[in-house]
Parts: C-alpha cells; sequence; structure tokens
C-alpha cells in the first residue's frame, strides 16, 4: 500500500462558495494501491468536500468547462489533464473564470 | 508549435521550471513571462495611443479578476520608468450592489472593506457608491451630454505637466486631503431607499430582467459619478470572453442595434463620457493566470445569478453555452470576437445632436422601434395586439392607480396631466420612451412606480413634449 497522499487544494474565482467559502484546504488522500491520479482526486472531491450543487463544479468525470485547473502553478492541460498522477505535496489550485470582472 | 501567438515563436525552452502558458501547445521558459508582461502592457499602451488630451479615466472596478487586473495594469503603466508611460489621472469606482442580490448588510460592509483597503493600496481616489443612490440621481442621467472642446481645458502639454508635477509632490498630507475629498464613502444608504430598491427588484418578475435592469442602474450611477467629478473616460474591465456571451445574449434580448456600441472598444453614447473596454483582447483564462502570476488582489462578490442553474436567465444561458462551446472548440470566442470587430452602427450624420427624445429612455442608445410596415418589429406588435385582444380588461388594470382609468381615452389627458400629482407613467406610455429590449424588461415589471424617480420624471417630461409636439402637428 502507498503511502497516504498529502496535498493542498485551492479554490478562487467564486468556486471557494461550494467549499464554505474556505479558500485553502490541505488534505490527507488515504494511502492506495495505485497512484492517485486528478480524476480520483475530483471524485474524492466530489465525495468530500463538496457541500453542495456538485453540478457546478464538476461535469461528469471532469471540471465544469470554465474551471481552471493549475498543478503546481501550471496549466494542467500540460500535464495531462485527468491522467496525472498526484505527488505528495502538489498544490493543485481551482479558479473559476465564470463570475467576476 | 507556438502557432497561435506570433509574439513567442523563436524563444527557447530550456528553463526547468514549467511555468503556466496561455497557449496550449508549448512550454513556456521563465522568459515567457517576461514576454507576457510586455505584450499585455503594449496591446494596454496601444488601446490609449488614441487618446492624446491627458483627460481624467475613471476605473470601474467590480472587484473581479480582470477588472483588479486592469487596476493592477493602469498602476503598472503609470508608474513605468519606460518612454511610453500612460498619462491620465485615474479613478476607481466601485458599485456595492448588494441591496440588489439580497446580500446582508454585514456581507457587503466585509467586501467593502476589503475592497477599500485595495483601493487605497493603490493611491487613487476611489469611489464605493451603493446601488441604493440611484434614488437620488437627478434626471440629467437619462440626457446624453455633448462631448466638450473646451478652449479653455488645459493643453496637453501643460496637463502632463500638472500631473507630473502632482505625483512628485504626493505626501502623506496630500494623501490624506486627496482621500478627504471623497464625495462618497463607505458606501452610505437610507433605509428608504433601500426599501425602494428591494422593491423596484422584487417588482421584476424574471431573473433575465432583473440582470438587464442592474446592468442599466449600475451605469446611470457610474456615469453621473464621472460626470458629477470630471472624469470624460471610463473603463470596464470586460475581458474577451465576457464580451462574446454579451454579445450573444444581447441579440437574445433584442439589443441587436446597439450591439457595436454594447461590446465595441469604446461606448459614445453617452456623448461627454466615454466608455472603454481596454480589457477586450484578453480572455478570461488569460487573466486568470495574470491575476495568478502576478498575485493581483481580487475580491470575490456573488452576484444576482451565482449559484443559479444554467437556465435561470438568458444571460446564464449564453454564458453556459458559449463556455461549454468553448471547452471543445477553443476558437469559439475568439471567432465572436473578431465578428464584434466587424460590427459597426450606420448612423446617420446628425445623430449625436439628435434630441433626446430619440434615444431609449434607459439604455440611451438610439431607438430602433420605427414601425415599418413591413419590419419584424412590426408583425411583433400585430401578434401582441392579436393576443392581446381578450385580455383587455386585465390591461386596464395598471398597477396601483385607480385615477389611470380616467385617462384610457388619452386624448387631452397625459400622464399628469388631469390627474394627481403623483400619476405614474403605466406600461403603456413608457412603452413608446424604449427601445425594443427595455420594453421587454420593463414588461416584464409588474409595478413601474417601483422605477427610481429620475426615470419616471424623465419619462413624463417626455411624454408632455411628445403630446405637445404632436398638438401642433395637428394644428
Amino acid at each position: 500500500m502507498a503511502a497516504p497522499l498529502g496535498l493542498h487544494l485551492e479554490f478562487g474565482g467564486g468556486a471557494e462558495l461550494l467549499f464554505d467559502g474556505v479558500k485553502n484546504h490541505h488534505v490527507t488522500l488515504p494511502g492506495q494501491s495505485d497512484p492517485w491520479d486528478m480524476k480520483q482526486l475530483l471524485a474524492w472531491i466530489r465525495g468530500n468536500m463538496l457541500k453542495e450543487r456538485p453540478e457546478l463544479f464538476m461535469q461528469g468525470d471532469t471540471v465544469r468547462p470554465g474551471i481552471l485547473v493549475l498543478i503546481n502553478d501550471a496549466d494542467w492541460e500540460l500535464m495531462g489533464e485527468l491522467e496525472y498522477q498526484l505527488q505528495d505535496q502538489d498544490n493543485v489550485v481551482f479558479i473559476s473564470t465564470l463570475h467576476g470582472g | 508549435m507556438c502557432e497561435v501567438e506570433g509574439d513567442y515563436n523563436g524563444l527557447e525552452c530550456n528553463q526547468k521550471i514549467p511555468v503556466p502558458t496561455l497557449n496550449r501547445k508549448c512550454m513556456k521558459c521563465k522568459e515567457g513571462a517576461a514576454v507576457l508582461i510586455i505584450r499585455v502592457n503594449d496591446a494596454f499602451c496601444r488601446s490609449f495611443s488614441i487618446y492624446t488630451d491627458c483627460s481624467s479615466v475613471l476605473l470601474a472596478v467590480s472587484g473581479g479578476a480582470a477588472s483588479c487586473s486592469m487596476l493592477s495594469q493602469v498602476q503598472e503603466g503609470l508608474s513605468r520608468e519606460a518612454p511610453k508611460k500612460l498619462r491620465f489621472m485615474p479613478g476607481i469606482i466601485y458599485i456595492d450592489d448588494g441591496g440588489a442580490c439580497g446580500r446582508s448588510a454585514e456581507e457587503r460592509q466585509r467586501s467593502n472593506a476589503l475592497l477599500k483597503s485595495i483601493f487605497t493600496e493603490t493611491g487613487f481616489p476611489y469611489f464605493i457608491v451603493s446601488l441604493e443612490q440611484v434614488f437620488s440621481l437627478p434626471t440629467s442621467v437619462l440626457v446624453p451630454g455633448t462631448s466638450d472642446p473646451d478652449p479653455s481645458n488645459l493643453s496637453y502639454k501643460q496637463a502632463v505637466d500638472q500631473y507630473v508635477k502632482e505625483k512628485q509632490t504626493l505626501t502623506e498630507e496630500n494623501v490624506a486631503s486627496a482621500v478627504a475629498q471623497l464625495s462618497i464613502g463607505d458606501s452610505v444608504y437610507s433605509h428608504k431607499h433601500k426599501l425602494a430598491l428591494e422593491r423596484l427588484f422584487s417588482s421584476l418578475k424574471t431573473l433575465t430582467a432583473k440582470e438587464d435592469m442592474l446592468q442599466t442602474l449600475r451605469q446611470h450611477l457610474i456615469l453621473h459619478i464621472a460626470r458629477e467629478n470630471g472624469y470624460s473616460k471610463v473603463m470596464m474591465g470586460d475581458s474577451c470572453s465576457r464580451l462574446a456571451v454579451r454579445l450573444l445574449s444581447n441579440i437574445a434580448l433584442g439589443r441587436g442595434a446597439a450591439l457595436a456600441s454594447d461590446t465595441g472598444f469604446s461606448d459614445p453614447r453617452y456623448g461627454d463620457v466615454v466608455i472603454v473596454r481596454p480589457m477586450r483582447d484578453y480572455s478570461s483564462k488569460e487573466i486568470a493566470f495574470y491575476s495568478r502570476m502576478f498575485n493581483v488582489p481580487s475580491v470575490f462578490i456573488s452576484g444576482l445569478d451565482t449559484k443559479t442553474h444554467d437556465k435561470a436567465s438568458i444571460q446564464r444561458l449564453t454564458e453556459s453555452f458559449v463556455t461549454n462551446l468553448q471547452s471543445d472548440f477553443p476558437s469559439t470566442v475568439s471567432t465572436i470576437y473578431r465578428t464584434s470587430e466587424k460590427l459597426h452602427t450606420v448612423m446617420p450624420p446628425q445623430s449625436q445632436s439628435a434630441e433626446p427624445a430619440s434615444k431609449c429612455l434607459l439604455c440611451l442608445c438610439t431607438l430602433d422601434t420605427k414601425e415599418d410596415k413591413a419590419s419584424a418589429f412590426h408583425a411583433t406588435l400585430v401578434s401582441e395586439q392579436l393576443s392581446q385582444i381578450k385580455l383587455q380588461d386585465l390591461s386596464l388594470d395598471a398597477p396601483g392607480q385607480s385615477a389611470e382609468q380616467c385617462c384610457t381615452e388619452g386624448q387631452g389627458c397625459g400622464p399628469g396631466g388631469c390627474c394627481s400629482s403623483n400619476k405614474l407613467s403605466s406600461h403603456q406610455d413608457l412603452k413608446t420612451l424604449l427601445c425594443y429590449s427595455c420594453r421587454l424588461t420593463i414588461k416584464d415589471m409588474v409595478a413601474t412606480n417601483s422605477l427610481p424617480p429620475y426615470i419616471i420624471t424623465e419619462a413624463e417630461k417626455r411624454q408632455k413634449r411628445w403630446e405637445m409636439l404632436l398638438h401642433n402637428l395637428n394644428k
């Protein structure tokens, strides 16, 4: 069994409204045999952190269009999007671009 | 592989740290960040090369990422040592619309305080105005002003000299006195106005109409503050994505005639105050990355359509449509944007000096409701009349005022004519003064007497003027 994974999650641009208004979260994902990937992380977030209105954050398996995801300050599209395998102490940021301006 | 933005061709990507890219095709090295700053600032400077006079500019900030990025860009541009220094005197305005969106007084105070701290950091004079103050606006807001080529204004060189001098001598006490001059701070509003605003927004039945009314009232307030304080230009923080959504939703709302001014770079419909949109070249993704990379402070403030479902309003539906399409077809927003650049309003040469009566009462665009027999507009009017034949009894039930019944013949008795002095315009009277989409908004309103007094007064004035005109023509 792999060790549990510690991650730093940030929500911005209004996405924090779905998480009780808290922007920064330190989470520890339970250890499992296969490494965690983004797809599993999103499912975990939906199951464990999203307090309300999951359809405003996710659409199917991925995030809703309009929500940017940054992994260690890089666009997740460069990292493989859902296939990216998370590493310990990774910093994942979700910014909603649908509001504000 | 760097095919989207020509600027990035030829850069060497040999850095260990991957930096976020706006062009999804290639990895950017650290140099990529520097290019971004130059590109963004240069584009910004380019848009302002048109404005050679040292006019005052008001920055409309909503607290979101785009307007705060615009604010930080302006700060950056004003403080640069480079020869392409921006030269104008900015002020900041924030409209607190919590009263319309149903936010509590504590929430509003909290976000106002956060914004205040951001604004004071910049050192520019700022105005935090609550939407409730729309109930104390004068009717002059609804009258387009004339742009003012006044020879008594400072010449460019003098104005620049004065500005540079002001910048150099900005000391502690100057800042304090500048702040003291703020005519409106801390978003004060009376309880009466708060109730009136709530009444206004609860009389609008659909979210579409509410959003439209909010936008209109916000524009009026910004316009008023700009005029009162001598600002000739107002900068809005609308991004490319936001404008693409607005273009399509305006078409859906019936605002096709005003598309060019609603989504173009500059909006001259108010005459003396020009609305410009310098951020219209940047997509919301670029702005989000920029804010993140440069730690631009912004405050998220929930609006009317926060947490609503996709079909709650036309604007919301369009936003979700465009955003979803964009994720599969990345050229969607830029295509819409390019199309909007090609739009021009065909305006007859004397329209700028046209009397206010031919402009819409609420949005001040030129009225598009001339009833040509063969027009689509005429067709909608005919269908409306046909469908209302059965409902004629109900339409006489104008909200609240039984005195209106005596004026249904209309012959020599306009609003405020033989009836009591508190007579307020019914739907029918207001309609003739509005453009097509503002009519639709008002149609969604249960009680038109909940409109702010300046709108009602101006409507009555225009009605009287029109009737007098008719009377003179009939002689």
